[in-house]
């Protein structure tokens, strides 16, 4: 059975944050976003991840749905973390490292107070206007979606891969990790698109 | 009942020695309520059942459904024609299990109340509603499978295609997702190892190397196919 991840898994409420409607809501946490990554100095990122932490929270989203949101990123946060303190000194490992959290927990709480569907229609409307140039909402929709549902998928791909590599002796061979790992992924995108095609989505 | 026809149909893949020829010169049609393929593994009968809603093209000869040819009417096939795969976890891309549902219906239903109201009454019917908002990824194998059904079936085909629905599922879940299957009212192609539940169709093709190589009733095919098995 495959592991899940909680971003990308809806959990219905009653919450305000349930309630919005998903366009603004989607408009909100871009701004949101763009205002957290823009504004200088390492306290505003610390000040949006206890805020967010708070909406979550609001939201109702369980702590332990959030952790299991941040733990795949949390490698990566703490490698680029000390890095930056190595190189450009504590603040701006502070702010880099509070921002990409700060980011996730928003995301999570978007995706867990949001179902796809709403999702899919909110992006559909607001790139109606977009037809005219030749975009395709539906299909920018749809793709953002997968986007979201692969993520869990490629994760459990890389485990399983893993252990097949250890099964096998080869844990320390980067090869024998990769190279499936990468055909896999392939392989699943293969699948979905087969799954789509079958069930007629993007005929239209 | 729908018509599937199958004229003169020849399947090629490319590969890294030359073209492999998977299906040859198969003529057919079918019409029965419940129609089964059993052949051995890499005999062709997968690729039998993926050319009725084009999942594979022919390389030669049509495929029509109720007249439509499956590589010029491409969408209108498919809805027509419902897909099950082995593996229902390929099949199921939305996150949770009512909202893989509804992305069966989102060009069929475009207000969203009344597809939220189809979406609970189709899963009540599958007996999932208690698991609308679970991750498809934390469902059962069985559960998976029901699930990957309710999808084809909430857009309302005239045909179901299932291959090897069962083929991963354990005694009491192939069962269940078999008798779902035999009671459906729409035509349903089968392609399957178990030839119990090929037994209970209308009608049985046993295919090998490409050919069909027995057409009749269920008894007489499945007979035939166990004599080519154990046949030197």
């Amino acid at each position: 059975m495959r592991r899940s991840l909680p971003l990308g898994i809806y959990r219905p409420g009653s919450t305000i944050w349930h309630r919005i409607p998903a366009g603004p809501k989607l408009g909100l946490v871009v701004l949101t976003s763009i205002v957290v990554v823009t504004l200088p100095g390492p306290w505003p990122p610390c000040v949006a991840l206890v805020v967010a932490l708070g909406i979550s929270q609001w939201a109702r989203v369980p702590l332990a749905a959030v952790w299991k949101g941040l733990r795949p990123f949390l490698v990566v946060v703490a490698v680029l973390g000390a890095f930056q303190w190595w190189q450009r000194g504590w603040p701006v490992a502070v702010e880099i490292v509070a921002t990409t959290v700060a980011l996730v927990v928003v995301a999570t709480t978007f995706t867990a107070t949001t179902p796809m569907d709403r999702m899919l229609d909110a992006i559909v409307r607001g790139l109606g206007p977009f037809r005219r140039v030749g975009v395709r909402p539906e299909k920018v929709a749809l793709a953002f979606s997968l986007m979201i549902t692969a993520i869990p998928a490629i994760f459990d791909i890389a485990h399983e891969t893993r252990e097949a590599a250890k099964a096998r002796g080869l844990e320390r061979s980067p090869r024998a990790n990769l190279s499936p790992m990468a055909i896999r992924v392939v392989a699943h995108a293969y699948d979905t698109g087969a799954a789509l095609h079958a069930r007629g989505i993007g005929d239209d | 009942m729908a018509e599937i026809a199958y004229d003169d149909v020849t399947v090629t893949a490319e590969a890294a020695g030359g073209d492999v020829v998977i299906l040859r010169g198969i003529s057919a049609t079918l019409t029965e309520h419940r129609v089964c393929f059993i052949g051995g593994n890499g005999s062709g009968k997968s690729t039998l059942a993926r050319l009725v809603n084009g999942l594979v093209s022919p390389s030669a000869g049509t495929v029509t459904v109720d007249g439509l040819d499956v590589a010029d009417d491409g969408p209108a096939v498919r809805r027509r024609v419902g897909f099950m795969f082995t593996q229902p976890a390929a099949q199921l891309v939305m996150p949770t299990v009512a909202e893989d549902v509804a992305l069966s219906l989102r060009r069929l239903v475009t207000d969203k109340g009344e597809r939220e109201r189809r979406v609970t009454r189709i899963l009540a019917e599958f007996g999932l509603e208690h698991l609308a908002a679970t991750s498809v990824h934390a469902l059962s194998g069985g559960q998976q499978q029901l699930l990957a059904l309710a999808g084809v079936l909430a857009t309302e085909p005239a045909v179901v295609v299932a291959d090897e629905p069962t083929t991963l599922l354990d005694l009491r879940n192939s069962r269940i997702v078999s008798d779902r299957l035999l009671g459906l009212d729409q035509q349903l192609v089968l392609v399957t190892h178990d030839l119990e539940l090929a037994q209970r169709c209308d009608r049985v093709l046993v295919v090998e190397g490409g050919r069909i190589a027995f057409d009749g009733a269920p008894r007489d095919a499945v007979e035939h196919y166990r004599a080519s098995v154990t046949s030197p």
